[in-house]
């Protein structure tokens, strides 16, 4: 199965956005959700079903100036096996923030089947002065199953600089992935980018800091951001990383999605804008 | 290609402050990740398939391109996301350096480069080749946790090093892989990573007692 969908969010003039294209096609349908705010919120629906072998699936998302997007799903993809000897399942994300656009990218976990065989490829492009705040949550296997195989890559560039590469292999092709050096006896990963002018991570995320660790700042790190009082350690198998470039990475581990959510979900909003 | 050039750049006696670093094996036994050699085995695997495939890949590009190495050195940053592992990697790469620069005359590079990069532009000016770089890289990512592991946990020395040779021939082929992709632009050469590296080593930095720097 090949399908395209496209999403353009724009300023309407009036301080709000309009989403100037909401085009989709089964599997990937879009549908604008939420009240109506400074900021406009779609929803990935129809997304349980699939990525099997096979489908080659497109998403493009394009945030203009001074426009606020959302983009959430109703549920987890579920990546599946599909039609033997078929390539892998693909799904390619792309992402343009404008100067002043801001995009918040949080969807359901991608739930790799056993068997499956799956690449997704994510790959944003912000410009000086936007905002990206950029989750994905990946689950090894249904419950107790092992998983297939999943690649992931992600290329987030920022004011015309590479700022976050990375790729994340787990499965049973990928050497070592359950291994004490990958994901251990973790299934569950989350990972979110928060990229932009005040690249600290969102409010008040009074994580769990039971973990009895010290868990103040890395030393090593200045620290200027205005979020920085929040980096270092959290709860659990959870960090908050200053990049090298203008932006943070938290990335958390777990059993299960649980753990992963707990750290991240109160991370994953857009950072009040700052009066100028 | 001088063999006997490669095992100087790839002697875990060349003083260039390897022994310091554990590779991410001190956390990873503190956290009881690893405590036999079961478990170093899959961390090592995980190690080399993750940081020894971009260590490969970056001593490969650097050695066929020691001019572009600033743009590479970038490219590290953003494969990097923990601020302690690119302290870990800059802090040896200067020290690679130093050691480097008493050997062979070395072309202009920062003072303190990505160690992958620092190796592939003194892999170079030692007049080896990219694929050579690749493996002194991939090999040692493998023997500096393997050697931190027998220090740490009193493993059985033998067994170890049988665990090493297990993982030579990977290590040649991840450093065939690497030297095959040397024109690639930065962006595309491989970003590999392993979570747990990254979170063991934020966890890490933040002890007053370590017997390593990371």
């Amino acid at each position: 199965m090949r399908a395209e969908a496209s999403l353009v969010a724009e300023a309407d003039g009036a301080g709000g956005t309009r989403l100037a294209v909401l085009r989709g096609e089964s599997p990937l349908l879009l549908r604008r959700t939420g009240p109506r705010g400074p900021g406009v919120t779609v929803h990935l629906v129809g997304g349980a079903a699939g990525p099997l072998r096979g489908d080659d699936l497109r998403l493009t998302i394009a945030v203009g100036e001074r426009a606020t997007l959302s983009v959430r799903s109703v549920a987890a993809q579920l990546a599946l096996p599909g039609r033997p000897g078929a390539p892998p399942s693909r799904l390619v994300v792309t992402a343009t923030v404008a100067a002043g656009g801001a995009l918040l990218w949080a969807p359901e976990p991608l739930i790799a089947a056993a068997g499956c065989d799956h690449v997704a490829v994510t790959d944003v492009t912000v410009a000086d002065g936007g905002t990206l705040v950029w989750r994905d949550d990946l689950v090894c296997g249904r419950h107790a199953e092992e998983p297939g195989d999943v690649r992931s890559g992600v290329t987030i560039r920022y004011a015309g600089r590479t700022l976050y590469r990375h790729e994340l292999a787990v499965g049973p092709a990928a050497p070592g992935w359950s291994g004490p050096a990958v994901l251990g006896t973790a299934r569950a990963i989350g990972s979110l980018i928060v990229a932009g002018p005040s690249p600290g991570p969102g409010p008040s995320p009074s994580p769990g800091s039971g973990s009895g660790a010290s868990s103040g700042p890395d030393p090593a790190d200045p620290g200027s951001g205005p979020g920085s009082a929040r980096l270092g350690l959290l709860g659990g198998d959870a960090v908050v990383m200053p990049l090298a470039g203008p932006g943070v990475l938290a990335s958390a581990v777990g059993p299960d999605i649980r753990q992963v959510r707990a750290a991240l979900d109160p991370l994953t909003v857009l950072p009040v804008p700052v009066p100028v | 290609m001088s063999l006997a050039t490669l095992l100087v750049l790839a002697d875990g006696r060349l003083p260039a402050g390897g022994h310091a670093h554990s590779g991410g094996l001190e956390a990873a036994v503190s956290a009881g990740r690893v405590a036999g050699v079961a478990d170093l085995e899959g961390f090592l695997r995980g190690r080399l398939s993750t940081s020894g495939l971009v260590a490969a890949a970056f001593a490969a590009a650097a050695c066929a391109h020691p001019s572009r190495w600033s743009g590479l050195d970038d490219a590290l940053d953003a494969r990097t996301p923990s601020p302690a592992l690119r302290k870990a990697s800059r802090a040896q790469g200067r020290a690679l350096l130093r050691a480097g620069r008493a050997m062979w005359p070395l072309p202009p590079i920062g003072r303190e480069p990505h160690h992958p990069v620092a190796l592939g532009v003194l892999a170079s000016a030692a007049g080896l080749g990219p694929e050579a770089a690749a493996v002194a890289a991939a090999h040692g990512t493998v023997t500096g946790p393997a050697s931190a592991a027998v220090r740490l946990l009193g493993l059985d020395p033998y067994a170890v090093h049988a665990l090493i040779a297990r993982l030579a021939p990977e290590c040649d082929r991840l450093a065939a892989v690497a030297a095959a992709r040397t024109d690639d632009p930065p962006d595309d050469l491989t970003a590999a990573g392993a979570p747990l590296l990254d979170l063991g080593a934020e966890r890490h930095a933040t002890w007053e007692v370590r017997l390593f720097a990371s």
